[in-house]
């Protein structure tokens, strides 16, 4: 029995204020009043997911174009890591299928 | 001289009554508000009233606090949601996130603090297992014996801080202390919690629950502590009953005016949509062994906050009017005043509490641990 | 209850006294400042509990906002006490502006600010600056407002510790100065009052131009501070950022993007102004 494929999708664009700085990135989250401080490859991670729900492999495949992500598995384990920790903080949410 | 709080309870009650005051008026009004953590809810009151520029400014700020606290509040909810999503019991709501969650009139304003919530006694253990290993949560210090107590005699896990965001979280299993007279019926709450307004986005909607309110509390053919998914809030009789246990049956009345404020928006609000609810309010009160707190809570709001309730609740009882002067007891300087009145609230909260030889032993051991920290 | 009140920029306090002294003290040095009618906050100096009032005689630091565990202070320090009051309904009560934990100088309607932590020198520095033909704009916070970004004086006493005391008497001989408290937390503290045109010009805001990180005990540095760093600190030191929600975030966004900063260490006030003058001439 395979587990269920495990989609992500992104706090809406509008509700979240992103402000570049140099070498971090700000996050307001409208929602729960905080301010994150994120660096790369967050930004992006949240930029390449748009507005559908993903996996995260789905996600790799879109981030390599842009940057060099090592093996496919060590590049899944990574986007994955980092997708459970954005939803833990509510910057993306767990859903159970395509949107 | 502004002796007590009565002029709080006018502006509450009648915003037009702060039509009269003076600058050495609304400064008394302004400090006992703060004092009584009902600074938001008077200037929600106050948002179509005429006031002085400097006050409208005060009255500003204090509005947009609120809305901070609520939002606050709402996302506190929204992480317990998320770190409680594997487990398949009932999450209930409890008080002010409760009232803001439900967009009841009771939260408009509200000082909101601590995220309370109510679960099933036995499931404690996990309850607490998953705040702690998948939400952050951790215990804030208490010694072994605070520990015990909490666990053995109270109606909550001892208290619990998210290490990042620096909230604490009250894990409720019943309305009342264990070893407090009247023994609700937890199970019962759990079995006719309801869900609030419909959600939004993933999190608790900003909730015109008004339509549906009426519909709440039909008695629940077949209670169930088992969740569909989200959180819950008590239903519109048992909320009220909560409301009063905590105000009457527990504690020395700390807060009261903010706790009564909260009875008589949840009486206005309830019966207005539901003409039994009175009656249905009396019969689950019993139900639950609060009547008499029940009582003496809406008897106190509409002497108070001039409440509509039933002619045959109305009436003096004795002690209502000690229960008045301890509620009124500020002054314009938000000092507490009326010190007697107050011991003896004090002392009545921990007769509430505990039974005698209990009591000598509790108050044994924390005067032994004061010493010993002098 | 002995009563005073006073305007201090744009918030307006009351305190209230279980004794006099305080109060007549509190009324002698802020003598030119005006009064307010109905006030932002209160501040009261009360008896501690019933134990502690027997130990010795104390002074505990009451109002609007508090802190659950404060330790009362020696009633030899009820100014102290009284000036903390104020700071704290501040720091957990104003609202309509962004706080910045900082002092400020104004030249030409551009405002010079400075921040760091106790120690660092920028209260010392915003009063020598004061007396070296800037406006002192305040030493304990600066008030951003939160559309134009504007800095928004908060001239309250100058609080000068330890070796600044004797360095500001020097440097400031006709000012006026408050009572020496010795033995408090922080060591000796003397308020000092601010310059009057800091007091008659309250209103008057200028506009951040120079954001600098004072550093005490150093040789003579400057390094330059990026904003993401810059964002971090002053958040932390912000004690309303978070309350303020979108507006603060804005607000702040707004500073660290469009104030230059630069931290700078020194070892006299001499150095300390050279560095400023040059600074402020290079890149405002």
């Amino acid at each position: 029995m395979v587990a269920p494929t495990k989609y992500y999708i992104a706090e809406p664009a509008d509700q979240l204020w992103v402000e570049p700085l140099d070498a971090i990135t700000l996050i307001y989250q409208r929602r729960s009043g905080i301010t994150h401080m994120v660096v790369e490859p967050v930004p992006e991670i949240l930029t390449a997911m748009g507005v559908d729900a993903v996996t995260a492999a789905a996600l790799v495949a879109k981030l390599s174009d842009q940057f060099d992500l090592g093996t496919d598995e060590d590049a899944e384990a990574v986007v994955t890591a980092r997708l459970e920790e954005l939803a833990e903080l509510g910057l993306v949410h767990r859903t159970q299928c395509d949107a | 001289m502004i002796g007590d709080a009565m002029v709080l309870v006018a502006a509450l009650r009648d915003p037009a009554t702060t039509r009269a005051l003076d600058a050495h008026g609304w400064t008394a009004l302004i400090a006992m508000a703060r004092a009584e953590q009902l600074i938001g809810t008077l200037a929600h009151r106050l948002s179509a009233e005429p006031v002085p520029t400097q006050v409208s400014e005060i009255l500003d700020d204090a509005r947009s606090n609120a809305e901070h606290q609520k939002r606050s509040a709402l996302w506190e909810a929204d992480c317990a949601t998320r770190a409680l999503a594997d487990y398949d019991g009932k999450v209930v709501l409890l008080k002010g996130t409760a009232y803001v969650a439900a967009g009841l009139r009771a939260g408009e304003g509200r000082h909101i603090g601590d995220l309370d919530i109510l679960v099933a006694r036995e499931d404690l253990p996990v309850v607490e297992a998953f705040l702690l290993e998948k939400g952050g949560w951790e215990w804030v210090k208490e010694d072994a014996y605070d520990d015990a107590y909490y666990r053995d005699h109270m109606h909550e896990l001892p208290p619990l801080i998210h290490k990042d965001r620096d909230r604490m979280i009250d894990v409720h299993h019943t309305i009342l202390p264990l070893t407090a007279g009247p023994r609700p019926d937890a199970w019962g709450l759990l079995g006719a919690s309801v869900k609030p307004s419909p959600l939004q986005g993933g999190g608790l909607g900003e909730g015109e629950s008004t339509a549906s309110v009426g519909q709440l509390d039909s008695p629940p053919s077949q209670p169930s502590p088992q969740k569909r998914g989200g959180l819950y809030i008590l239903s519109p009789t048992d909320m009220a009953i909560h409301c009063a246990a905590h105000l009457i049956a527990d504690g020395d009345l700390a807060g009261g005016l903010r706790n009564l404020w909260d009875m008589h928006c949840l009486l206005t609000e309830f019966s207005t949509t539901d003409s039994d609810y009175f009656a249905t309010l009396q019969q689950r009160a019993t139900h639950h062994q609060l009547w008499p707190a029940v009582h003496r809570a809406a008897r106190l709001a509409h002497e108070l906050y001039g409440t509509d309730i039933p002619k045959e609740w109305q009436g003096w009882y004795r002690q209502d009017k000690w229960f008045i002067r301890r509620l009124t007891a500020r002054d314009g300087w938000g000092r507490p005043t009326r010190k007697f009145t107050r011991l003896i609230f004090y002392v009545r909260s921990h007769w509430l509490r505990m039974p005698p030889a209990m009591l000598a032993r509790h108050l044994f051991t924390k005067w032994r641990k004061a010493k010993d920290k002098i | 209850m002995h009563e005073f009140r006073v305007q201090v920029g744009p918030a307006a306090f009351r305190i209230g006294s279980r004794w006099r002294q305080p109060v007549e003290q509190l009324a002698a040095l802020y003598a030119d400042y005006p009064k307010p009618e109905i006030p932002d906050f209160t501040v009261r100096l009360d008896a501690p509990s019933l134990l502690r009032r027997f130990l010795r005689k104390s002074v505990a630091i009451n109002g609007d906002f508090m802190l659950p565990d404060a330790v009362p202070l020696p009633f030899g320090q009820a100014l102290l006490a009284a000036e903390m009051g104020m700071n704290l309904q501040m720091a957990l009560g104003w609202r309509r502006h962004l706080l910045l934990h900082a002092s400020a100088v104004e030249r030409e309607g551009r405002a010079l600010i400075m921040t760091g932590a106790s120690g660092s020198g920028k209260s010392t520095l915003s009063a020598l600056l004061g007396q070296r033909g800037w406006r002192f704009m305040g030493d304990e916070f600066v008030l951003l407002d939160l559309d134009s970004g504007a800095a928004t004086p908060f001239p309250r006493m100058i609080s000068l510790k330890n070796e600044a005391i004797a360095a500001m008497q020097v440097a400031a001989p006709a000012a006026r100065f408050g009572p020496l408290m010795t033995a408090t937390p922080k060591g000796d503290i003397m308020h000092m009052v601010p310059p009057v045109a800091a007091i008659t010009r309250m209103a008057e805001s200028a506009q951040p131009a120079l954001l600098l990180f004072p550093s005490f005990g150093h040789l003579p540095a400057v390094r330059e501070v990026a904003p993401g760093e810059n964002f971090m600190r002053m958040t932390q030191a912000s004690t309303n950022y978070v309350a303020l929600g979108e507006a603060g975030f804005r607000a702040m966004t707004r500073f660290v993007k469009s104030v230059p900063a630069r931290a700078i260490d020194y070892q006299t006030g001499d150095e300390a102004i050279a560095l400023v003058e040059r600074l402020w001439e290079r890149l405002v």
